[in-house]
Formats: structure tokens, sequence, C-alpha cells
């Protein structure tokens, strides 16, 4: 009983995030399809019209825009819910509820978007002739431990906020790092072997290239190629992470009434 | 009144020790609680800050909000709290809806309770009527099932039928506060939680309000109300408690706790309103040809008093001095107001045909027919032309009345003689 209360409190602020976001917006939810379109069509026209590193594999395109909306949703989720516990202040010091509620409802308005734009990337791969294998069938779980890691990361920084408002500055210059050490742009086989390596430790990264390999080929390069038995760590990173940021954020939830 | 503190406490012991034989009566169970607030003296909000000082002692400032409080409310009670700002009633009423932790005791709910403290919570300006209602309603807990059920009644309690689909931002407020308590009475709570709501919305809505409270009564719902209006506490409550420093100072029958209430405030005021009437005497001090400089008042045994019973005698004595040299007659006015605002009388010794000697002049008022409340007087002095005053001391002294046995029950201003036949 209390859990469908919540779940629908969840589902309540949610929608209201997503209705506001797009307020005064003409095109309105596009604008969430069409920003990593545009994106991608920037990149896509840098690497491969200018810098010629995407010919070098198949169906690059695809590649690339798959990385591109896959590091919005991570983006989009962390930034989101960050600011989730602070921006919603006025309602935490009125009324009780979980506040692990506003985290997760601010990261599922970008779950959705990413399954929008998972579809769309699947009718562009279509258009562009990638043959699909059976190993599609894994997606789900690659999707869900996606949005475990997100969330997971996501759970750290917003109960850090609340007490350390640089944290925004902090992330958003590791978050560059990251983007930039993860094979988003450029393909994993330009980068010299023990670089590769120590990449392919990152979760972000591990999770993007499975998803290459289930949708595009399964010559693509994953984790457990690249380090063998290693390659199971940011597995069990995600799960690490997700857990340890539950334990920090319930724990300094008691106090965010006071503190934020 | 320490006496009567005394006797009250011990009601309380008494009505406490009853409650313990049926406990499944018992609403609300709060023991030894205790919040203390650490205020840093350096509060580090940026990780420099932080890491800077990191290896510093870290020196704070404990703020105890509330202090060692212990009490009880029964199921179907309308309890009020009282309290001056900053003496723990809000943190108080925090920690009963579980937003903040209880630093120290226990607290034992029995019943749903609202956790919810003011009307409106997480209501957005820019959505509609009709989307806040279901935001608003998922806030306080409720379901979409009971609230689809509900959505008519809430509507049609707030008198909004007309304006579902228009934005929150676009009510008057009047509108926002009438859909926010129409909501908040449909969330269905057993035990509902209320900071200062009672105040708002038009004379008809009140009245609403206050049935629906009442109707609440009848069904052995509870309600917690934190008040700063003396008159809400009177008027609704069954029990009230009034709360100083994180303590209570006294728990029982609302009236002795208004009372309890209004003495300490009083000694505050007057200086206050001392101060001001200083501020507004040198205004016009170039045509003053005199000035108030004592207003006392005294019981019939010629003691200064500052509490007197209903049929009491009182005499005010006022003393003036006259500024420079004139030969016009000194005349002195007084206005006796309740403590809102309420003008009760304003008389004159020009009206009333008398003459000063001295510097000084007494008025008594024989068997005071006053009732129960907090009064204060004006007091001013003028010479031949009554619309030129000399001095006005606004609010020069204020005082209580305390109900005699016989009147304690009766409501109203004054007592006017009367009888039943």
């Amino acid at each position: 009983m209390k859990r469908r209360k919540y779940s629908y409190l969840i589902k309540e602020l949610a929608i209201t995030d997503f209705k506001l976001k797009f307020k005064g917006s003409f095109f309105g939810y596009l604008w969430s399809l069409a920003k990593p379109l545009l994106l991608f069509l920037v990149l896509y026209t840098v690497f491969t019209r200018i810098f010629r590193i995407g010919g070098t594999i198949p169906n690059y395109p695809v590649y690339l825009l798959l990385g591109v909306m896959l590091w919005g949703f991570f983006a989009e989720t962390t930034n989101v819910c960050m600011t989730s516990i602070v921006g919603r202040g006025d309602l935490i010091r009125k009324v009780y509820f979980p506040k692990i509620i506003l985290p997760i409802s601010s990261s599922l308005s970008a779950l959705i978007s990413l399954v929008i734009n998972l579809i769309v990337v699947f009718g562009f791969a279509v258009y562009v002739g990638v043959e699909f294998s059976t190993s599609l069938l894994w997606m789900p779980l690659v999707v869900i431990e996606f949005y475990i890691l997100s969330l997971g990361v996501a759970f750290f920084l917003a109960s850090l906020f609340v007490r350390y408002r640089d944290i925004v500055h902090i992330w958003e210059v590791f978050a560059q790092a990251l983007f930039y050490a993860t094979p988003i742009l450029y393909p994993l086989a330009l980068v010299p072997p023990d670089f590769a390596r120590v990449m392919m430790l990152s979760p972000v990264a591990q999770i993007i290239q499975d998803f290459r390999r289930i949708i595009i080929s399964p010559t693509i390069e994953s984790s457990v190629s690249v380090n063998g038995i290693i390659g199971l760590l940011p597995y069990f990173l995600t799960i690490i992470i997700f857990i340890l940021g539950y334990f920090v954020f319930q724990r300094m939830a008691m106090k965010f009434a006071e503190e934020v | 009144m320490f006496s009567l503190t005394v006797l009250t406490k011990e009601k309380t012991k008494q009505q406490q020790s009853m409650n313990e034989a049926k406990t499944d009566e018992i609403a609300i169970e709060v023991k030894n609680l205790s919040k203390a607030f650490r205020i840093p003296h350096e509060r580090h909000t940026t990780i420099k800050q932080a890491a800077l000082n990191i290896f510093r002692p870290k020196s704070y400032q404990t703020f105890e909000a509330l202090n060692d409080v212990s009490f009880e409310i029964r199921k179907g009670e309308f309890f009020g709290i009282i309290g001056k700002n900053g003496s723990g009633k809000s943190t108080l009423l925090k920690i009963l809806a579980g937003i903040y932790m209880p630093g120290g005791g226990t607290l034992k709910v029995n019943g749903k309770l609202s956790p919810f403290l003011e009307l409106g919570v997480g209501f957005n300006p820019e959505l509609t009527a009709r989307e806040n209602v279901f935001l608003g309603g998922a806030v306080l807990g409720l379901s979409k099932k009971d609230i689809e059920k509900n959505f008519d009644n809430i509507i049609g309690f707030a008198e909004l039928e007309e304006f579902v689909d228009m934005k929150f931002k676009n009510f008057s407020s009047g509108m926002q506060v009438r859909l926010a308590f129409a909501l908040s009475i449909h969330a269905h709570a057993e035990i509902l939680l209320m900071d200062e709501v009672l105040a708002v919305g038009d004379s008809n809505f009140q009245a609403k309000c206050l049935s629906e409270f009442s109707k609440y009564k009848r069904q052995a719902k509870t309600i917690v109300l934190v008040s700063h209006s003396t008159a809400t506490i009177q008027r609704h409550c069954d029990r009230a408690m009034l709360l100083e420093s994180g303590k209570i100072r006294i728990i029982g029958p609302p009236d002795e706790v208004v009372n309890e209430y209004m003495l300490r405030n009083m000694a505050e005021t007057e200086s206050r309103t001392a101060a001001e009437a200083n501020q507004d005497t040198k205004e016009d001090s170039s045509q003053k040809k005199a000035q108030v400089i004592n207003v006392q008042l005294l019981d019939r045994d010629g003691r200064e008093k500052k509490t007197f019973q209903t049929g009491d005698d009182l005499t005010i004595k006022v003393e003036f001095e006259r500024v420079g040299k004139t030969a016009e007659d000194i005349h002195v006015a007084i206005g006796i107001y309740r403590d809102d605002g309420f003008h009760i009388l304003s008389c004159n010794t020009s009206i009333d045909g008398h003459k000063i000697r001295k510097d000084k002049i007494e008025m008594t008022l024989p068997q005071i027919p006053l009732l129960q409340g907090g009064y204060y007087l004006n007091v001013a002095c003028f010479g031949d032309i009554e619309q030129s005053l000399f001095d006005l001391r606004k609010r020069a002294r204020t005082f209580q009345i305390f109900p005699a046995e016989a009147n304690s029950e009766y409501k109203g201003i004054v007592n006017l003689e009367h009888k039943w036949r």
C-alpha cells in the first residue's frame, strides 16, 4: 500500500518536471530528441569530413550517434538529480516523504528520453543497413545497468550538493574529462592498447561499448575482450557505486530538512 | 497566578494518569523530546572552506529549540500550541510531522498523521488547478484513485468549479488558499497538524473551515494547531500548551494558557510601546504645553497592579507636568481599548466638566464590568482646544482582566447588568 502511494508521487513529480521543462517552447518535447541529433550532425561532419577518423570503422554514424545519445542520458541524469534535493527544498521543509523519491522522479524523464532516443537510433541503424543479431535480447539488461549506474552516481551528487554547493563545478569538469576519456567520439581501436585497457575499466565506457556490440556488431571491443577477467570489474563497480550511493544518500537524508 | 499554574499542572497530571488507564485513546505521545540545532560559527558551504578548516577544531553554537518536552494528546482533541517566535513551536510540529528527526526522547504517533504543516505544499504556479490537485494530493500521500474519487468534492468545497483549468498563478490569493485547504481536508488523516492557517480567506470561507473542523471533532479526529492568535486558541481548542524557550510553560485549558501567555508578553509589550510613545512625542514637542509623565493603575487599596478581576475597582492615576508658563487649563483624556484595538470608551475632564487643580488626576472605574481579556489605555492631555493635543501616550498602560467565578463563562467585552425572569 505504502509503496504504491509513493510510486504515484514519483510519477506525479516526474510528469510535472516533464511538463515544466518544455513549457513555453514551441516544439516542446521534440527538443530532447532534436538536441542529440543536431549534436550528432555536427560531430559526424567533423569526424568524417574533417578529421576522417570515422571512416575506418564500419557503421561509424550509428556508432557515433549511439555514443552521443548514451552520454547525453548519463549527463542529464546526473545533472538533474544533483539539484533535485536543493531544488525542492521548499517541499522538504514542509512535508514528510521519503527523500529518495526526488532523485528517482528526476531521473525518470531522462530514462524516458533514453528509451525514445534508442528507438530513433534503431530506425537510423535500419536505414543505414545494420544487420541485427539475437544479442539484441541483452539490451534491456544493459539499459538497466546504465540506469543503476547513473542513479548511483546521482545519489552521491544529490546528497553532497546539499552540503557543498561546489559539487556542481567539480562535477562539470570531471564529467567533461570523463567524456573525452570514454570512447564516444573516437573508436577504441585508435587508442594505444595500454590506454584502452585503463579506459575500459570505467563502467560508462563498458556500457557504451556493450551497447554498440549488441546493436552494431559482435566484433566491437568489449570490456572483457580488452581486459580479460579484469574486464568484469566495471560491472561490479556499477553495483558498488549504486549501493554506496544509496546508503550515503539515506544517511544524509535524515538531515536534509535542516540543511537544505 | 503562580498558584493557578500549579493547580493546572496537577490537573494535567490527573488527566495523564487517566489516560494511562486507556492508552488506546492517545493519539500522540511525546516523552522527553529534545532538539538542538548546531549552528557552526563559520558555515562551510564550499569544499575549499571545509578543507582549509579541517585541522581547526570546529566551533559550534548549540541552540536548544526543544528541551525535554513531554505531553500527550488524546484522540479527538483540538490541541493548541502557542508561544512567541523562537519558542520551538514550529520545530515541535516539524518533529511530529516527521520532517525533522528528534534529537532525543521518544515520539509515538497512533493513527495516520497528515505529514504537512502548511497549505498548498507542492503546488506549482505554472500548473492548472486540476493538475495541482493531483500533484498536491500525491505530495500529501494520496493515491490517484483517492484523488479521482474526491476531485469534484475538492473543487466544490473550494468553490472553484469554473476555474478548474486555469493556471494556479492566475488565481487570487484567496482562491489559492481555498484550493489548498479543500485538498488538505480531503487528505483523510486521523491527526491533522496545522501551522497558522485559520487567518486566511474571507469570513464566509472561514466559517466553512470551522464547521469542517467541528465535523472532524465528531469523527474523533485529532487536530494540532500552532498559532500566535490567542483568540483562535481560545475559541477552538480543547486544551492548549504554552511553549517558552523550548520548554513547556503551562499545559491545560486554553483560557488559562492564553492568560499566562498574555501575562508573559505584557511586560515586553509595555517597554516596547513606551519606547514607541517616546518617539511619537518628540516629533511635535514645539506646541507642547504639557506632557504626561506617569500613568499608574491602582486597585482599591492604592497598590499598583497590572491584573484585575471583573468587578474590581480600578483607578487610573495620571501625572503630568506643564512645560513653560501657560495659563491654560490642562485637561486629561483617557481611552480604553481591547488589545486588538477595539475601542471601548474615551472620555476626558473637559466633557465631564472637571477642573484639574494639581498636576495629577485620578479616574476610578468602580466595579469594572470588563470581561476576561487584555486591554490597554491611551492617555492624552490638552488645553482649551480639545483637537490640539499637547501629548498623547498610546498604549500608556496595558492590563489584564481575569474572570470572577460568577461570570467566568461569559463571552464578549463587558458584563452588562442583567436579570432573568
